[in-house]
């Protein structure tokens, strides 16, 4: 009060700056949010990536070709085969090397294990951010099982450098075949009762519903791929508009939802895994005989007796090993499915040992940047609904 | 989609800009110089018969032997139709400007800036061009064929041994002491 007159300040707007991570229980991962905040709601957020950074296209560019699928194992963590495969497929392509109904068959059944895998531990981790955690800690003991059938095929369970280029590195063995059935006849009682859990779930849907929504025409110019652009309802995927792996041999449904939001997200990767569980169970049914590997010496090692035995494949086999093999020049994009969306490597072999140029399009890094645009005018509890609904992986995210 | 549907209009419009057409493992490469880029995009994406509205990868590459060693390389994806092409353009060292397709694609913002990370390629246009994996603080882009990714004394580890040569210079060795002359 001032001469007996009260004064009216004008009182501005206020905000607070909150920075959500880089480590942080509830991002899932190191990344780091700084968020523009009106008391309980968001006004504006703005990303920084980068804390795994560990430069795979520059140490790929000093590899040899196979020594670049454990690079591949380690962007998306929760679904490595898919990586590895895609890698492998890649390599396969520039070589012009076509594989056997065999490894197709027995690589889909790896594939969508690991999607199985990956889009359980999403959609059991949205649970959990919404206060739900039972249902997590009953499907890791699913994922769990997955990676028994990962260890009894390549002998890791996480990051698995599973197979080879030209197919794999053993027959799929009995006791491999024998847990995958047991796994896909115990799977769908667990993924009802998961279900009963949230699906129709009030306090979950309420908590999802129209929370973190994206139109179909903004997920396209954000390059959004996979689940999370089927949520928006375009009908992209790259096992049906790319057929590759003999996937067109196969007959499944591609989930879509309507409104892009985070409970889409959750239903798509949930209609997802009961796909996923069908192309298992008819890819084992159908195994055809043949070669787990293709006949392509100058990649594949050759049988170990051989090596023992043998001076040609002993030659062979040093020269795989010790990376002394040139590639062909060319330049190739491939693309596969990913958990996560469209995994894309683009090589471009200059003809000598190691890639010229290795650049890995990861989906996760391509639909995070449109992460402010969603959770913009919401509140804090809904925007990590919506990033664990995205599933950003930052292995995948950092490369 | 056949490629003469996409070489013939491109072709009328931008005749004098394109340096190479080419078809690599199935995909269609087009070569063009690097002030239409933006204008070529454009092209690709709004012309009535091509609708490439998808941008599915946007990277850099680095020939040091070239006359324009940096590259940017463009995938484009018409979904409806399932065709890809690639697009690519080169720049020099000295003056590495390409403009910016965020305006196009949203999606562009982060695959430039990881671009001018890694390349040093400045994206004209760009709302925010700044470094994204790396530190701040970094002074040089560490993709670019100069820099070797271990120490470049180790003899062990030269790029030579990986049937290649020119990366990492030659080795000398002098009085014991061991030197790279470029």
């Amino acid at each position: 009060m001032e001469d007996g007159q009260l004064k009216i300040e004008e009182h501005p707007r206020s905000f607070t700056t909150l920075n959500l991570g880089p480590t942080h229980p509830a991002t899932h991962g190191i990344f780091q949010n700084v968020l523009k905040m009106d008391g309980e709601q968001i006004i504006d957020a703005e990303q920084t990536i980068g804390y795994i950074h560990r430069a795979f296209e520059k140490i790929a560019e000093h590899k040899p070709y196979y020594q670049i699928t454990p690079l591949t194992d380690r962007l998306n963590y929760c679904s490595s085969p898919i990586n590895n495969i895609g890698w492998h497929m890649t390599v396969e392509k520039l070589l012009g090397v076509q594989t056997t109904k065999r490894i197709d068959y027995l690589r889909i059944i790896v594939m969508e294990l690991a999607r199985i895998a990956d889009h359980l531990v999403c959609n059991s981790v949205i649970g959990v951010d919404s206060g739900a955690l039972t249902g997590f800690v009953y499907v890791f003991q699913e994922r769990e099982r997955i990676y028994e059938i990962y260890e009894e095929i390549s002998g890791a369970r996480l990051t698995t450098n599973m197979g080879r280029i030209g197919g794999f590195e053993r027959d799929i063995s009995e006791a491999a075949i024998k847990k995958i059935r047991e796994f896909v006849n115990r799977l769908p009682k667990i993924l009802n009762e998961f279900e009963k859990l949230l699906m129709r779930n009030r306090i979950f849907m309420d908590r999802t519903i129209g929370v973190g929504p994206i139109s179909a025409d903004r997920a396209l110019n954000y390059g959004f791929t996979g689940p999370n652009l089927r949520a928006a309802g375009v009908d992209y995927d790259v096992r049906v508009m790319d057929p590759y792996c003999s996937y067109s041999d196969f007959d499944f449904t591609i989930p879509l939802g309507t409104q892009g939001d985070t409970y889409d997200r959750f239903c798509v990767r949930q209609e997802e895994l009961w796909e996923s569980l069908k192309l298992v169970r008819a890819a084992l049914e159908n195994i055809p005989a043949g070669k787990f590997q293709v006949d392509a010496p100058r990649f594949c090692l050759p049988p170990k007796e051989d090596v023992y035995s043998k001076m040609e494949a002993l030659i062979w086999h040093f020269k795989i090993v010790m990376g002394e093999i040139e590639a062909p020049a060319g330049e190739v994009y491939n693309a596969v499915e990913g958990a996560n969306g469209e995994l894309g490597f683009y090589l471009v072999s200059d003809g000598g040992r190691t890639p010229f140029r290795l650049h890995f399009r990861r989906p996760c890094f391509i639909y995070y940047q449109a992460y402010p645009e969603m959770i913009r005018g919401g509140v804090l509890s809904d925007a990590i609904l919506t990033m664990s609904s995205m599933n950003v992986i930052a292995g995948e995210l950092d490369a | 989609m056949d490629d003469k549907e996409i070489t013939g209009p491109l072709q009328e419009h931008f005749s004098k800009d394109i340096l190479e057409v080419e078809q690599t493992f199935e995909m269609l490469t087009i070569t063009v110089t690097s002030p239409v880029i933006h204008d070529v995009i454009r092209f690709l994406k709004e012309e009535p018969g091509l609708q490439f509205n998808f941008l599915t990868d946007l990277c850099g590459i680095h020939h040091p032997d070239r006359g324009l060693p940096l590259g940017v390389v463009y995938h484009l994806h018409n979904m409806v139709q399932r065709k890809r092409i690639r697009v690519k353009t080169f720049v020099t060292t000295e003056n590495p400007e390409v403009p910016s397709v965020t305006d196009l694609f949203a999606t562009a913002n982060w695959m430039e800036r990881e671009t001018f990370d890694f390349y040093g390629i400045h994206f004209t246009g760009h709302p925010n061009l700044i470094r994204i994996l790396n530190v701040e603080y970094m002074d040089y882009h560490p993709l670019r064929k100069e820099y070797p990714l271990e120490d470049a004394t180790r003899e062990d580890k030269d790029d030579r041994f990986f049937g290649r040569e020119g990366d990492n210079g030659q080795l000398k060795i002098d009085n014991g002491r061991w030197t790279i002359e470029n």
